[in-house]
């Protein structure tokens, strides 16, 4: 029974690679294993191995699966102390720099990136800057790009983003209607979302920043191996790779700038 | 890792830390297994929990961080906001999934991962809570042959939780607080959960 599961992760790994072109046979398989299983459940479906035929007929239920699979816990300077640390930290160093670019690796449904902009907008360095936002969810992608929110969180946002640091109040950068919140065009102008999938594509160059946080939690070694070599490559000379919080690494590539907020810099080979 | 491929778990809410305060030195009394906990904690993300119990035990006791190997004379915590799971390589694994059953820690997504990884060799233990959580881990870990324990419903500060588990039919022990470290004393001594 329980081997039965372990083999239908493997099939259904397959089977997304072959027709769909996602690769997550490098993902963690035990929080792989985990989402699936959610995902069935969700269905009434009693085994894995019952998600195989309607995986290989039904492209539509390959797209609800795909949204649960990628789909991850995110909000408005979520772990506030991290955006604090980046503005006593790092922005300083990066003002020394004309004009910089920061990718947000895996940035789901854009509320991190917004948060970055907001935090570089009140240190006065927006305008010098260029934010890209990638997750190999289409879903998450054309989300992020509306910029529109439920007010449902919006108290909870608030206090992250006075404990960040914040310098006037949240619901300054939004406009509201109805019971939504949509990121004001100030903030906006200066992001780019597009698709981009760790697992298979190669990486853009020379970012000063990368931010991707609790995303390599999800991959096996192999996989988060690769995905470091390409963002070592990415960076520029020195350039900030910054983790989710409970994100350890490990790297003679990189050193460390602050263990609480697990932010690292790049060592020039 | 681990030299004896054995594992405890427990899983606890309202009235946990309490409860946990007392079984957590009760059981390294009695063994040197690693044990997993996942104590429902709101919000924070920077918790306290592993120091506050290194006042009452002598082993090493860790909030997980991501990939942690897990090792014998060792507790670890799962962290507030994120699940921990036990990978089949006996690391554990964090994940910022949903909340299960409301929960973020979730005594399920614990219990039903390290049945998987350590099969029999489990022992999985739940305490006070007022929720339902865990009651489909223990399930799970029985099904895998582990050995299950609930704290009598009637002690606990909540019964919610245990009686749940129990009420799965899949429950091995019922035992008040104090009388946990010597039934896991007891499955230990017999060998593999041999029931």
């Amino acid at each position: 029974m329980f081997k039965a599961d372990t083999l239908s992760l493997k099939i259904i790994t397959e089977i997304i690679h072959e027709l769909y072109g996602y690769d997550f046979s490098n993902y963690s398989k035990v929080s792989l294993k985990r989402r699936l299983t959610h995902h069935a459940n969700k269905r009434d479906m009693h085994s894995l191995a019952d998600m195989i035929p309607p995986l290989i007929n039904d492209p539509k239920f390959f797209s609800e699966l795909l949204a649960d699979l990628s789909i991850t816990v995110t909000e408005m300077f979520r772990n506030p102390e991290f955006y604090r640390c980046f503005a006593n930290k790092v922005i300083p160093k990066l003002k020394t720099y004309p004009y910089i670019k920061i990718w947000h690796a895996g940035c789901a449904t854009g509320e991190e990136v917004y948060s970055m902009a907001i935090l570089l907008y009140e240190n006065e360095f927006l305008t010098r800057t260029q934010l890209y936002g990638t997750d190999f969810n289409p879903f998450a992608i054309s989300a992020a790009k509306k910029g529109i929110y439920s007010c449902e969180h919006i108290e909870a946002y608030e206090t992250n983003y006075n404990t960040a640091g914040g310098k006037s109040r949240l619901c300054n950068y939004f406009t509201e209607k109805y019971d939504l919140l949509k990121i004001k065009q100030s903030i906006t102008n200066k992001i780019a979302f597009f698709e981009h999938d760790l697992a298979t594509d190669y990486s853009f160059g020379d970012v000063e920043v990368i931010v991707c946080r609790n995303v390599l939690i999800y991959f096996d070694d192999h996989l988060k191996n690769r995905v470091l070599e390409l963002f070592y490559n990415a960076l520029v000379p020195n350039g900030y790779l910054c983790l989710g919080d409970k994100e350890t690494l490990n790297s003679s590539q990189f050193k460390c700038v602050d263990s609480t907020a697990r932010i690292y810099s790049k060592v020039a080979r | 890792m681990s030299k004896h491929d054995q594992c405890i778990v427990i899983g606890s809410s309202y009235g946990g830390i309490e409860a946990l305060s007392h079984l957590l030195p009760a059981i390294k009394d009695v063994c040197t297994l690693p044990i997993l906990v996942t104590q429902h904690i709101k919000g924070t993300r920077y918790s306290n929990i592993a120091s506050c119990f290194s006042q009452y035990c002598a082993c090493r006791i860790y909030e997980a961080e991501h990939s942690m190997l897990i090792e014998d004379d060792c507790i670890y915590f799962a962290p507030p906001d994120y699940h921990m799971l036990v990978s089949d390589q006996h690391k554990l694994i964090l994940s910022a999934d949903e909340r299960v059953n409301y929960s973020r820690p979730s005594i399920d997504e614990l219990f039903e991962t390290a049945s998987e990884t350590y099969q029999q060799h489990l022992i999985a233990i739940i305490l006070t809570g007022a929720n339902q959580d865990g009651a489909n881990g223990i399930r799970v870990a029985h099904q895998h042959e582990g050995f299950t324990i609930a704290q009598e419903p009637k002690q606990a500060k909540a019964a919610t939780m245990p009686q749940a588990a129990i009420d799965t039919g899949h429950i091995d022990a019922i035992c008040r607080l104090e009388n946990i470290a010597s039934a896991v004393k007891a499955v230990i001594e017999r060998g593999c959960n041999d029931k």
